[in-house]
């Protein structure tokens, strides 16, 4: 049985969850359970993988399983949000072991893990950089100067994945997916809470282009 | 051989020296970095129009422990740009050398969209930030390599107008001794001020890195507690570093700058900068006014 449930309630207070910490769940257990090349131990390395969560709101899910694979005290948790605690309601770099970008302002961490997958690529590096980014987040124009030049630039060390709960306001059905293919990314859609096709589709890398997977949850989960 | 191209040609040199350098840009200035981008693709990047994105690369290959210098116009780099700026350097707390060119008068002619003269005010928001006007070729050629040699965010306006001499310290140099009032010129405006003051019993200082602001240095040569602030940026925008070096002594303080309205005219960067009254007539007056108070 895992333990993350009982890590967020150690937040939350209960065993039922706010929507935006619930939606990437899954997505980030996935993402450290199995896929990304990074522990407690190797997360000051140069060779290590990266997850950048760009979508800084509700960390809830993010701080349980950061603090299940030992990158913190579990005992950091129940103080959250208070002026002692380093984790925020926004997660902040300085302040919280293994956590790769402060975020908060969406539309920053595409931009930044362009910039990473470039330096990752001048240094020889071969380590890759996840994004973690919100349907709605993609409203922000920021994104698209991003998804352009990285398909533009070929920077096949750079996946991102949308978890999309469909809450962005004048959404169209199927654009996300279309939108980064037209711009030339590798593109996969799945079920955003079945953990065996996350794994299959984040850990696949296609050579010479980034990719994106769209991670489908329960409407505004 | 201008500030501009020298930036060009000195950042050429250091991205050809240092593999830890990289040099984003977003269109503006491609015309100087063929050479050397043809050279080390992997490190000189253009990222197209897309100037919230060329500041948030800079910081993401900080983030690998890449030193950036990101560049484009000041108007564009600082002030269309600045919540990444804020976040993608300073939040994160990486370091880079954002170098914006035009500064408040070069593109007079251009209008308001390519004018900054907001751009020091705004970087000055930023915690531990370093602000620097390099006002000769030889001072951005100084002052680029230590910036990009040094850790921290490091802000360069490198604009058209020039100084006649070159200082190579960081800290207020002493151009001129006197027992009156003391003149702190801030960038390029140094010749226009010691014209200005030509014959006048007044120190006068002069800095090229304005922040952090050499404190010691205006207490060390202090006379009487008048102090003018001449900076071709927003009146005002070094004011409160003076008052802090200053804030145990009663002291007046007169400072000169571009003004707040918007002008919504084209010209020359000479007519812009006489209509600040930042020309050494402008200087003149300002001066007179004030200093005939004093005594």
């Amino acid at each position: 049985m895992s333990e993350i449930p009982r890590l967020m309630s150690l937040m939350t207070g209960d065993e039922k969850h706010s929507s935006a910490a619930t939606s990437t769940l899954d997505v980030i257990r996935v993402l450290y359970e199995r896929v990304l090349d990074v522990s407690p131990e190797t997360i000051g390395g140069e060779r290590r993988d990266r997850f950048y969560l760009s979508k800084g709101h509700g960390p809830m899910a993010y701080y349980a399983v950061l603090a299940d694979r030992g990158f913190f005290p579990e005992s950091w948790l129940a103080e959250w949000g208070t002026f002692e605690s380093p984790l925020g309601f926004h997660p902040d770099r300085n302040l919280v072991p293994g956590v790769e970008i402060s975020s908060g302002s969406l539309g920053h961490g595409l931009p930044l893990a362009v910039g990473t997958a470039l330096g990752l690529r001048a240094q020889g590096i071969g380590s890759r950089v996840v994004v973690l980014v919100g349907d709605a987040e993609l409203d922000e124009g920021s994104n698209h100067e991003a998804l352009e030049l990285a398909a533009a630039l070929s920077l096949d060390a750079l996946t991102v994945v949308v978890v999309d709960n469909r809450s962005s306001s004048y959404a169209v059905p199927g654009r996300i997916a279309d939108r980064f293919a037209a711009e030339g990314w590798h593109t996969v859609s799945v079920d955003g809470r079945d953990h065996d096709a996350l794994e299959k589709a984040l850990s696949h890398r296609p050579v010479g282009q980034p990719n994106v997977v769209v991670a489908h949850v329960e409407e505004k989960s | 051989m201008n500030p501009r191209t020298q930036f060009a040609r000195t950042a050429g040199d250091v991205v050809e020296t240092d593999p830890s350098v990289a040099l984003v840009y977003a269109e503006i200035s491609g015309q100087f970095f063929g050479e050397v981008e043809a050279r080390h693709p992997d490190r000189v990047i253009n990222v197209g129009i897309r100037e919230q994105l060329l500041v948030n690369v800079g910081a993401g290959l900080a983030l690998t422990g890449m030193r950036p210098i990101v560049h484009t116009f000041g108007s564009f780099l600082v002030e269309r740009a600045f919540e990444q700026v804020k976040l993608g350097f300073g939040h994160q707390d990486v370091g880079g050398v954002l170098v914006g060119s035009g500064g408040s008068f070069d593109s007079a002619s251009a209008g308001r969209t390519h004018q900054v003269p907001g751009d020091v005010a705004l970087m000055d928001t930023l915690p531990g930030v370093h602000i620097h006007a390099p006002s000769t070729v030889a001072e951005v050629d100084t002052i680029l390599r230590r910036s990009v040699a040094g850790s921290g965010l490091h802000y360069l306006r490198v604009v058209g107008q020039t100084n006649s001499t070159s200082h190579t310290d960081p800290g207020l140099h002493v151009v001129r001794r006197g027992a009156g009032a003391t003149v702190i010129a801030l960038g390029p405006v140094l010749d226009a001020t010691l014209a200005a003051t030509e014959g006048l019993d007044v120190t006068v200082l002069y800095a090229h890195s304005v922040r952090p602001f050499d404190n010691r240095g205006l207490r060390a040569v202090l006379a009487t507690p008048d102090v003018v602030l001449v900076e071709p940026w927003l009146a005002g925008t070094s004011a409160h570093v003076v008052g802090d070096a200053l804030r145990d002594l009663p002291h007046r303080l007169l400072a000169l700058g571009v003004g707040r309205q918007e002008l919504r005219r084209y010209g020359t960067p000479a007519d812009h900068i006489a209509a600040h009254g930042l020309d050494a007539a402008g200087i003149q007056r300002s001066l007179d006014g004030f200093l005939s108070v004093a005594a």
